[in-house]
């Protein structure tokens, strides 16, 4: 235990609490210093680096919100969609806890997507960070998982089909699919069953994880400290005096207050959708959703909330001649390695073997099963970023110029995605998010390689900053 | 992918439709001004309670919240609630579910919502609604003996034919574009069989009046929510610039 500290004499009642509380809580004191007022980040921070702060105040925003709505809604499925008009209408200030907590999860998902976006152009991910960006794509995983069960709960048509078409997914696996989608549901069709177990993880079980998730994340990233976007380590050049990096400011006050800045901003345009567009066009709330769930009555389009829509696209984009590309891709992926792979002995046809097993399992199941492994594959993939990865500098600022065209097409080709997953299927369209689909793959899959081509331009000593 | 494509159209056709339908004639505009129009609105709710509370539920909705509009509890209970009902209590109808399936093969949806579920690419629900209770006309092949350009067999006969007159579609057969070997029935507009008790422009206004409190019922805080964002917004614009001030000071000392 630490020395017990007096407080000077004549000191004023504030300094003889903290002394109070300091003597008995150190742990306290020390977290304010080692994440807040001694936790030195990076000066040269730019717009990317509010979504973090953001979606913490998203996650806080749904908790809060959330408490309350649980205190008047109904996990029955014959009292769900009243309880949530209910909230609407009867309970003093409802509307306005359900349109935060509504706009709050498509917020919660347009700031993680320029959080990732964030991470994936400076190379946060990149040695040391690689428990930071696992424990990201983590939360991205909790988070889906948890706005997925969140949609059933008003009991909507879309709450229910969207619901009903995604656990069906689960019933392509082979084996042990049927099982599973019935484990899932607790009954042979979405239900009151399905209804109360989504509720009991919605409002308890994935939040539990998602919070340890999210002090592990900033756990992590407070151990190796924050990257920035010269994707410079500022730890190697130190004050010799004070070791305090050169090009760090403490968090506190210089982000505390920078970052109050960057929320007032989002609460702008947070507010002004909850005050003026709280459906957003269908986006947020969407039209179907006002009419109860009717388990006899399938709508003429499901689709997912936007948020989810590019891996809904990417499913639907594995057809019976898409399993057929894969397994072109495969074979052409095996000879490649049999020929380049420089493996040795009898090793040298590990390849050609698992290309044929790969190619004769993808011809032997089902094509749904395949969609359902690339949307998973599509997310998961994220998880391995930082060992596709193999260029030798972090920020895009100094990767070849080609790169910014490449990272520019990636964003579009997934903004493309996600307005296909909300049209109804088209010939075109497919065609185009199969594209797209082999596009985000090869993006990722591909990395090892096109991340050491070209000219890379020379990294500078110290950040680029210039004083405000 | 033809075998899935196929697959997913079939599957289409064999969906029933939750939502209006994408295809038909355009809407038209429902005059939005009607919604801060306390004399429309409590028209609209005279003419809910009359005509449609009968067969439709608005079982969302508490009669008391009609104070919103500028009703008092005592013009309420005079006026709109069925003998028996009390004022706190929720807007159900007089008919029972179980004799209206009997009786129109349906159950009359709720209506409390109607507006909101019912917008699409074609506009929203109040232009849907608007569109539809103007878009009736004498159909002796069905069994009300009514039919609707915006909702093709809709299972509602004309409820306002009283107020609007009967009139009956002018349909012009014309060569399908798309297969030149087909006749097409194309609408071509109304024509009047009888009078109403009111004109077409008086009709309009009615049904704008009645949509208008539908919208509203949709959303009984829709007005307020408004009101209450700008001021909101006024707060955070004044928020947001001492925040930025305050940030200048701090990193003024940052070279």
């Amino acid at each position: 235990m630490a020395e017990f500290k007096e407080a000077p004499a004549g000191a004023g009642t504030l300094v003889q609490a903290s002394t109070w509380l300091e003597n008995r809580f150190p742990t306290a004191f020390d977290a304010y210093k080692v994440h807040m007022s001694e936790y030195y980040a990076p000066k040269n921070f730019n717009f990317w680096y509010f979504f973090g702060a953001l979606a913490l105040l998203v996650l806080v925003i749904q908790i809060v919100t959330g408490i309350f709505l649980v205190m008047h809604y109904k996990p029955d499925a014959n009292l769900a969609f009243a309880s949530v008009e209910y909230i609407m209408r009867d309970v003093p200030w409802g509307w306005l806890v359900r349109y935060m907590h509504s706009t709050g999860a498509s917020a919660f998902f347009v700031v993680v997507y320029l959080h990732m976006f964030r991470g994936l152009i400076y190379g946060s991910y990149k040695k040391p960070r690689e428990l930071v960006w696992i424990f990201g794509c983590a939360i991205f995983l909790a988070l889906m998982a948890e706005a997925f069960m969140g949609y059933l709960l008003p009991w909507g048509q879309m709450s229910y089909w969207g619901a009903q078409v995604i656990i069906n997914l689960f019933a392509a696996i082979p084996f042990v699919g049927p099982d599973l989608s019935l484990l899932i549901r607790g009954d042979y069709v979405v239900g009151d069953a399905t209804l109360n177990r989504f509720f009991s993880f919605h409002v308890i079980a994935v939040p539990l994880v998602l919070l340890g998730l999210v002090v592990a994340h900033l756990l992590s990233l407070h151990d190796v400290g924050s990257n920035n976007p010269d994707g410079i380590e500022i730890k190697a050049k130190r004050d010799p005096k004070t070791g305090i990096p050169l090009d760090g400011i403490p968090f506190h006050p210089y982000y505390s207050v920078h970052d109050v800045m960057g929320v007032s901003v989002f609460l702008m345009i947070f507010t002004a959708v909850i005050f003026f567009a709280p459906e957003m066009g269908g986006y947020f709330l969407e039209f179907n959703n006002f009419i109860p769930a009717d388990p006899l009555k399938t709508p003429l389009h499901i689709a997912p909330v936007w948020y989810f829509t590019p891996y809904y696209s990417m499913l639907r984009a594995v057809t019976d001649d898409m399993v057929n590309v894969f397994v072109g891709l495969t074979a052409v992926a095996g000879v490649l390695a049999f020929l380049k792979g420089g493996f040795k002995g009898l090793w040298k046809f590990a390849p050609l073997v698992g290309a044929l097993v790969l190619a004769v399992m993808l011809k032997s199941f089902d094509a749904k099963f395949w969609g359902v492994v690339v949307m998973g594959g599509a997310v998961m993939i994220l998880f391995g970023l930082p060992w596709f990865d193999k260029s030798p500098v972090r920020s895009i600022r100094y990767r070849p110029s080609w790169n910014k065209i490449l990272y520019g097409v990636f964003v579009v080709v997934f903004a493309v995605l996600g307005y296909l997953g909300i049209q109804p299927p088209t010939v075109v369209g497919t065609l185009m998010s199969q594209a797209g689909t082999l596009f985000y793959f090869g993006f990722f899959l591909l990395m090892p390689w096109w991340s050491t081509w070209g000219e890379f331009k020379p990294v500078p000593d110290r950040v680029t900053f210039h004083a405000h | 992918m033809k075998k899935l494509i196929l697959a997913l159209l079939a599957s289409l056709a064999l969906f029933g439709s939750a939502q209006a339908n994408t295809e038909g004639p355009a809407w038209d505009k429902f005059p939005t001004k009607r919604l801060t129009d306390m004399a429309a609105l409590q028209n609209g709710a005279k003419l809910f309670v009359n005509y449609c509370l009968n067969c439709h539920n608005a079982a969302f909705m508490r009669y008391n919240r009609l104070r919103d509009i500028g009703l008092t509890e005592q013009q309420i209970k005079d006026n709109l609630v069925l003998t028996g009902v009390k004022v706190g209590d929720l807007m159900k109808a007089a008919l029972d579910p179980k004799d209206a399936k009997d009786w129109l093969g349906v159950v009359p949806p709720d209506l409390t919502l109607i507006t909101r579920s019912r917008a699409n690419e074609k506009g929203s629900g109040a232009d849907y609604v608007y569109t539809y209770l103007r878009s009736y006309y004498r159909d002796d092949s069905k069994a009300t003996g009514w039919n609707n350009t915006a909702y093709p067999n809709s299972a509602m006969p004309h409820v306002l034919w009283e107020l609007q007159g009967q009139q009956r579609a002018v349909m012009v057969d014309q060569k399908d574009p798309h297969d030149p070997s087909k006749i097409a029935h194309v609408f071509k507009g109304y024509e009047p069989i009888t009078a109403g008790t009111q004109t077409q422009a008086q009709y309009n206004d009615s049904v704008a009046d009645l949509v208008a409190f539908l919208q509203w019922m949709g959303e009984p805080e829709q007005n307020s929510r408004v009101r209450l964002g700008v001021w909101v917004m006024l707060f955070l614009a004044v928020f947001t610039v001492i925040a930025w001030r305050l940030n200048a000071a701090f990193w003024k000392d940052i070279k």
